[in-house]
This record gives structure tokens, C-alpha cells and sequence, in this order.
């Protein structure tokens, strides 16, 4: 019989698969035996400088460019459903069945925001008839580093429910995946990194949400967070210090199966920020 | 970066020709008469459409700060008042206000606007008299654009359904909002109008120094036969604020004012469920290439930080001059500032202003003395000021850097800072290099690097070729630290309206 090679699970930051700078692991609830790297508060700040430094180019991209980014990565996971589902199981006891609904799901919201970029000027975006000689318009732009917390379950399709309609949007992002259920979440990184998905746009780090939210919510340089779960006071409260965008997710579990509640311009518009330019019309 | 001695920039004022009018084109005296304004001597609390003293029996003075006169008592409501406040809020949101047929509620908010237009010299004076604003801006700015956001919002109320396809509109509920003394009455406007025409009911409290005009508008709400309870006026200062922040049964709050409290607010409310909307500070960029019209900059960086005493979130606090044309356009500004007439409120020929109060007084000259005590040059109008009231030159800085902190804290008053750069890159560098991203300006005749700027500019608003231009179609607000949610415009209404199909929550 063959000895199969066991995958190690490590973070996604910058388009690079790090350990732990702290060295740590963890054996998620989920997946017993499996030692996956846990991030720290350092992995944390070291993938929102990388998120930063992603941030223009990624919101620099064409609407239309960033729209093929998102469904070439529809295509990796169409590719690879059938590890996925094993990922899946590995790490929770779901049916095979039930995984590969989650697969499927899960590409079909890929593809439902790989579809929004290029429209979203048209959706959010005006030209404002004002009282005077001027032009006048609103447009949408990114706002900027955001974080951003999965739910337990579903670990694949709560994963990218609370990314990719923010970097639909043009952000960069921290997400910390499923903290009972971390591999699926990891495993992402592997179809980021062939999906030309530009380094550092959308960073993945499995750990504890009680030791990392709390960083989230205070740092300075992002901009705002989706987090699946209850909204908490504290860390709102934290987050008040640089006047981020919050948002909670806080849907019964039945729900993050749901499209029609995933799929829908409001999770991307909390995370825009509608600009409106003048210019004087005359002769 | 090279100081200019402040001698070697007077030379250069000297060496360049100037209208010299001399004793021959002196302004007379045009005041603004007050004879039928009806004012009040003492003010109570507008609560469930009745006159109410507050349950603490304290009124404070409301002075005018041209000279430090009493003009009036107002209410110091207290939390009783505030309960009250909102409880009627509430019973009027679902059993008039949010039942009501949208057509309906339009032309409540119609008639608002109509009665504004038809009391606009009461309003306008009121204004000046309580805020120390220029009538000339009250009666021509403030007061039409207070009208124009009704009106606007008023045709919004049938037809809320049309501007988000797809998405239920419903509305938040009961709101409470607190606004700031820079724009008293148009502020008032910019909260009352989109969340009445969105279903909402409201508590609105405006800042201490100004509460005249709100007043005023309650009267106006009292005429309009706005049903009681839809809109409810409490005043006081900031504890009174702190109570309806406070109230556990306000379904949103959206906020006017300084970052500092905006943040606050923002941590008192968190995990709460509740809506926040913030309008908060801002520390704008003016950036000035050298193929800009440069009569026209002048002017526009005049009406950018002079407006309104420079008492304007969006002001253009910071001026970005492209190396080249610096000496020339400094020169140009400063002889422009020896042309702003300061002075009575209420004079029709008045450019500037009182400044709203002693402590934002204070706050200014604080401000400035730091300015020149890290080595700024500081310029000043030599113009003559009162003896009476609160009072402060039209000033420009030169010399400054990113570091120094009249570049980096809101001032929040007549006083520029400027500074240099040579390339577009260095230009949007320095304009980003700020927590704040409320507003910015550029002045070029380049149309392409116009909309490369615009692009870079983290700022909700981007004036090019002109500055500080409002409107009610036109949506305004901060990106970053200068808060979050948008007044004006399509996406004003996504503020005031829940939706059914949205399955996140604030906080």
C-alpha cells in the first residue's frame, strides 16, 4: 500500500505560504490530528501591511480585469471540487453530498461576484442633476485594508461569503477562516495562488478569532470589518478608534447555504465609499 | 523646506502693482434691519408638536458672538426631556408617520420647504445674528440650500421603491440626530429631510451655541401641521447629546460634528444593532498646478477656508501649490486677504464674520500659536476688528510641512496652511498623508490629469476648478476618519432605509 504525502497547512500572506512567525499550531475542533499554523497578532499585522501594499494595484485594476481574476478563481475551485469536498469532510461531518453542495455553492457565488465589478460604478455610482453650471458625479472606490472573520460552518462557503464581495469591491483583505474548521479555508490559498489573484490581496490565516479579532478591531490602518458571528460591543467599541466600516454577519446557520442572502449588492456596499466630483460647465 | 522671512514676502507684495482705492471706495454701513424678525426671548423644548420647559426648569443664554450679547434663553433639556422626546418619536413613527402613504409624507416635507422659502429673511437673520455668519451667506447659501433639501427629498418619499430596485425600503424608525453650530439651520436640514421622506421619525438636537434656527423650524413644522411627534427639537449641550445617544429606543443615530465625539459615539453605540451615520472632520488638500487659472484659484482658495469664518468640515485647510507658481500665487492671496472685508454678521457688504464662540476662539488661537511656534510664517490680514465679540484675522501660514500641526489638526477656522510640491505623485501624496478624507480641490486646465487626481483623492468630494459647492442632489461625506454614510443624493437615502433583503448588521 502507498504512503500517502500529508499536506501541511499553513497561512496565506502576500501570495506566499508562511508558518507562524510564533511557530504555533493548533488542532482545530474539527480536525483532530491535524497541526495547522496558528496565527498570531504579528501574522496578523504582518498581512495587513501586505493587504496595504496590495491595495492600489488591486483597486487600480480595470473593474472588467479584476471581474476575469474572480472567475478564473470560480474555475480553480470548479477544477479542484473533488479535493475540496475531501477538505470539507476532513475537517467537519458533513455528507459527501452535503460537501459537494457547499463546492457547488460555493463556485456559484465566486461566479455571481466575478460578474459585479464592472458594474458596480452603474449600481452604486450617479450623475447628480445639481443647481448649477457644474458636472457633477458619484462614483465607488474600495475603502481600502479590510478584515474579516468566517463562520464556523460552512468553512468554505462562509470563507468566501465574506471576502470576495469585498474585494469585489476593489479592498484587500484579511480573513481569518473557520476556527473549528480551517482546512477548506487554507486550502483556498492554493486556488488564489493560480487564479492570478495578485499577492496579498485576499490573505488567509487560520487561529483564534478571541486572539486576533480584538487586533483586527484596533488597527489603525484598516479601514473596516465583516465579521460572521454576533456584533460585540468591545469590539466595535475598539474599532470606533479609527472610524472603521462594521459590519456583522450574523445569520442562522441554515442561511449561509443561502445565495439569495449572499448574493446581493449590500454585502458589498457597506465597503465602497461613493466619491462625487465637480467640475464648473462653461464656454 | 525654505522659510519665507516674513520681510522678504512683504517686498515682494511692494514690488508688485496694486489697486490702490485709498479713502475714495470706502464701504458704507448697509445693515441688515432686524425690525420684524420675530425672535424670542426665551425658548422651551419642541416636543410631540407642543412647546414644552424643560422637566429641569434650566434655560442657558444664547449669545450672539458679534457682540457677546445675550440674544436669548434656550431649554437645557435633560434625560426626562429626551424620553419624552423619544417616546413620542416613536408612537408617531408607527402610528402616523410610517403608515402614512408616501405621497403623503411628501407633501408634508414640500410644504417644509415652501414655508423655509416663504420665512427665508426671518431664517437668514436668525442665523447671522445667533452664529455670527456673514447675512450675505445666511440669506444666499445657508437658508435656500436648507429649502432646496427638502424640496429635493420631498419627491424622494413616493418613490423610494424606484431608486433600489430589487430591495424593499422600509423605514430605520426612530431616529436621533445631532448636529453642529457651523450650519445650524442647514444641517437640520440635511438630517430632518431624507429621514422624514424615508418614513423616519426624529429627535434632533442642535448644538448648544446655535439653537435659534432649529427653533424657528419647529415653528415652521407647527405651521406645515407635521403631525406631533415626527419631529421633536431638544436642546442643550452636550449631555443632552450624551442622553439621546444614550436612549436605548433609537433605532439610529447619525451624527454632525467633530471626529473626537464622532468616535465616541461610535463606541457608545457599538454591538447596539443600531444604525450610525457619521459626518465628522476633515484637514482638505487644495492642490494648485501652474497651468491653473490662477485669478480663479485665488479665489476659489478664498472661498475655501474663508467661507463661513473657515468654520466648514470640507474647508481647503491645507493649499498644495506646485513649487513654480508658489511666490506668485502667495502674493496674489495675501493681497486678496486685505480685500476680505470682517466684521458686523449683519452687514450686507460683510465677507467674514464673528467666530462662532469664545471657545472655538480659544481653539484657534491655540492653534495658530503652535503654527508659528514650530516655525511657520504666519501672514494676516491688517483689516480692523471690533471691539466687541469674537473676532479673528483672515491668516495664511507659509512654510509649513506634512509634520507641523496646523497641517495635520483641523483648525475649524479662517487659517491656511501652505504648502509645496513638484510632481502630480508628490501632490497626491501629500493630499492622502492625512486621517481624515472629507473633501479635496485641484485647480489645472489639464482635463486628463483633472481625472487622474480626482481618481487618487481619498476624499468623499473632489471640487476641480472650483471649491465648497453644495447641493442636495449631490452626495457628501468622509471617507476614512472623516466618518461614514453619505447626505444628499440617491445614496443619501440608503442611511434612512432598512432593506429587506439585507442580511447584515451595523456596529
Amino acid at each position: 500500500m502507498r504512503v500517502p504525502v500529508k499536506k501541511t497547512y499553513k497561512l496565506f500572506v502576500g501570495g506566499k505560504f508562511p508558518r507562524s512567525e510564533s511557530g504555533r499550531t493548533f488542532e482545530p475542533a474539527d480536525a483532530p490530528g491535524t497541526n495547522v499554523a496558528r496565527a498570531s497578532r504579528k501574522d496578523l499585522r504582518d498581512a495587513i501591511v501586505a493587504a496595504r501594499a496590495a491595495q492600489s494595484g488591486w483597486a487600480g485594476r480595470t473593474g472588467y480585469n479584476r471581474g476575469q481574476i474572480l472567475y478564473r478563481l470560480a474555475e480553480m475551485i470548479e477544477t479542484h471540487a473533488a479535493s475540496l469536498v475531501d477538505e470539507i469532510r476532513a475537517c467537519s461531518r458533513k455528507s459527501q453530498a452535503a460537501a459537494e453542495r457547499e463546492v457547488e455553492a460555493s463556485i456559484d457565488l465566486v461566479t455571481w461576484y466575478a460578474g459585479l465589478p464592472d458594474k458596480l460604478q452603474q449600481l452604486l455610482g450617479a450623475q447628480n442633476e445639481v443647481s448649477g453650471p457644474f458636472f457633477n458625479f458619484s462614483t465607488v472606490e474600495p475603502s481600502g485594508v479590510l478584515c474579516a472573520a468566517a463562520p464556523d460552518a460552512p468553512s468554505l462557503l462562509g470563507a468566501l461569503a465574506v471576502s470576495v464581495p469585498l474585494i469585489a469591491g476593489g479592498n484587500t483583505v484579511v480573513l481569518l477562516v473557520s476556527e473549528a474548521s480551517p482546512l477548506v479555508g487554507l486550502a483556498l490559498g492554493e486556488l488564489l495562488a493560480v487564479s492570478d489573484v495578485p499577492g496579498g490581496t485576499l490573505n488567509l490565516l487560520a487561529g483564534q478569532r478571541d486572539e486576533l479579532l480584538p487586533e483586527m478591531a484596533k488597527h489603525r490602518d484598516v479601514n473596516g470589518l465583516l465579521f460572521a458571528g454576533t456584533p460585540d460591543p468591545e469590539l466595535g467599541a475598539a474599532s470606533a478608534d479609527s472610524v472603521k466600516r462594521v459590519r456583522w454577519a450574523d445569520l442562522p446557520e441554515r442561511d449561509w447555504s443561502k445565495l439569495d442572502k449572499l448574493c446581493t449588492l449590500h454585502w458589498a456596499r457597506p465597503f465602497v465609499e461613493v466619491k462625487t466630483l465637480w467640475h464648473p460647465k462653461a464656454p | 523646506m525654505t522659510q519665507l522671512p516674513e520681510k522678504q514676502s512683504s517686498t515682494r507684495e511692494e514690488s508688485r502693482p496694486q489697486l490702490v482705492f485709498g479713502e475714495r471706495w470706502v464701504y458704507e454701513p448697509a445693515p441688515q434691519s432686524l425690525a420684524d424678525v420675530p425672535a424670542r426671548e426665551k425658548y422651551d423644548l419642541f416636543i410631540n408638536g407642543k412647546w414644552a420647559a424643560p422637566k429641569g426648569r434650566k434655560h442657558f443664554d444664547s449669545v450672539n458672538p458679534a457682540t457677546e450679547q445675550v440674544i436669548a434663553r434656550v431649554a437645557q433639556a435633560g434625560k426626562a426631556d429626551v424620553d419624552a422626546a423619544v417616546k413620542a418619536a416613536r408612537v408617531a413613527q408607527t402610528k402616523v408617520w410610517g403608515p402614512m402613504a408616501p405621497r403623503d409624507r411628501a407633501r408634508y416635507v414640500f410644504r417644509i420647504a415652501r414655508l423655509i422659502q416663504e420665512r427665508s429673511r426671518e431664517l437668514a437673520c436668525l442665523e447671522s445674528l445667533d452664529g455670527g455668519k456673514p447675512i450675505r451667506e445666511s440669506r444666499d447659501v445657508d437658508v435656500p440650500l436648507a429649502a432646496g433639501h427638502f424640496f429635493y427629498h420631498a419627491g424622494w418619499a413616493d418613490k423610494l421603491h424606484l431608486a433600489f430596485p430589487g430591495s424593499k425600503p422600509s423605514p430605520v424608525g426612530v431616529v436621533g440626530q445631532i448636529i453642529p453650530w457651523n450650519f445650524p439651520l442647514l444641517m437640520a436640514a440635511w438630517k430632518l429631510a431624507p429621514a422624514l421622506a424615508c418614513g423616519n421619525t426624529v429627535v434632533l438636537k442642535p448644538a448648544e451655541t446655535t439653537s435659534l434656527t432649529a427653533l424657528h423650524l419647529a415653528q415652521i413644522l407647527e405651521q406645515a401641521e407635521l403631525p406631533p411627534g415626527v419631529v421633536n427639537i431638544v436642546t442643550g449641550d452636550g449631555r443632552t447629546g450624551g442622553a439621546l445617544v444614550e436612549h436605548p429606543d433609537l433605532d439610529k443615530l447619525a451624527f454632525t460634528g467633530s471626529t473626537a465625539v464622532g468616535q465616541s459615539i461610535q463606541r457608545s453605540l457599538a454591538g447596539s444593532g443600531k444604525d450610525l451615520t457619521l459626518e465628522l472632520g476633515g484637514k482638505a488638500a487644495h492642490i494648485v498646478f501652474d497651468d491653473a487659472a490662477l485669478d480663479q484659484a485665488v479665489e476659489g482658495i478664498v472661498k475655501g477656508i474663508f467661507f463661513n469664518q473657515g468654520h466648514v468640515c470640507c474647508a481647503g485647510s491645507r493649499l498644495l501649490v506646485q513649487e513654480s507658481i508658489h511666490d506668485a500665487l502667495l502674493d496674489k492671496l495675501l493681497a486678496r486677504i486685505e480685500r476680505i472685508r470682517v466684521g458686523d454678521p449683519l452687514d450686507k457688504n460683510t465677507d467674514m464674520g464673528a467666530i462662532n464662540s469664545s471657545e472655538q476662539l480659544q481653539r484657534i488661537e491655540a492653534l495658530v500659536e503652535a503654527g508659528v511656534a514650530e516655525g511657520c510664517t504666519l501672514h494676516q490680514s491688517t483689516c480692523t476688528l471690533p471691539n466687541k465679540g469674537y473676532w479673528f484675522r483672515p491668516s495664511v501660514f507659509s512654510g509649513v510641512s506634512l509634520s507641523h500641526r496646523i497641517a495635520r489638526e483641523e483648525i475649524f477656522g479662517p487659517v491656511l496652511s501652505v504648502m509645496t510640491f513638484r510632481t502630480p505623485a508628490e501632490a497626491v501624496e501629500k493630499a492622502n498623508n492625512t486621517a481624515y478624507g472629507l473633501s479635496a480641490g485641484i485647480w489645472t486646465d489639464k482635463g486628463s490629469r483633472i481625472l487622474w487626481m480626482a481618481e487618487r483623492m481619498r476624499a468623499g468630494v473632489v471640487w476641480n476648478n472650483t471649491f465648497n459647492q453644495f447641493d442636495p442632489a449631490s452626495p457628501f461625506g468622509g471617507f476614512k476618519e472623516s466618518g461614514f454614510g453619505r447626505e444628499g443624493g440617491r445614496q443619501g437615502l440608503e442611511a434612512y432605509l432598512r432593506f429587506h433583503d439585507d442580511t447584515l448588521v451595523q456596529g
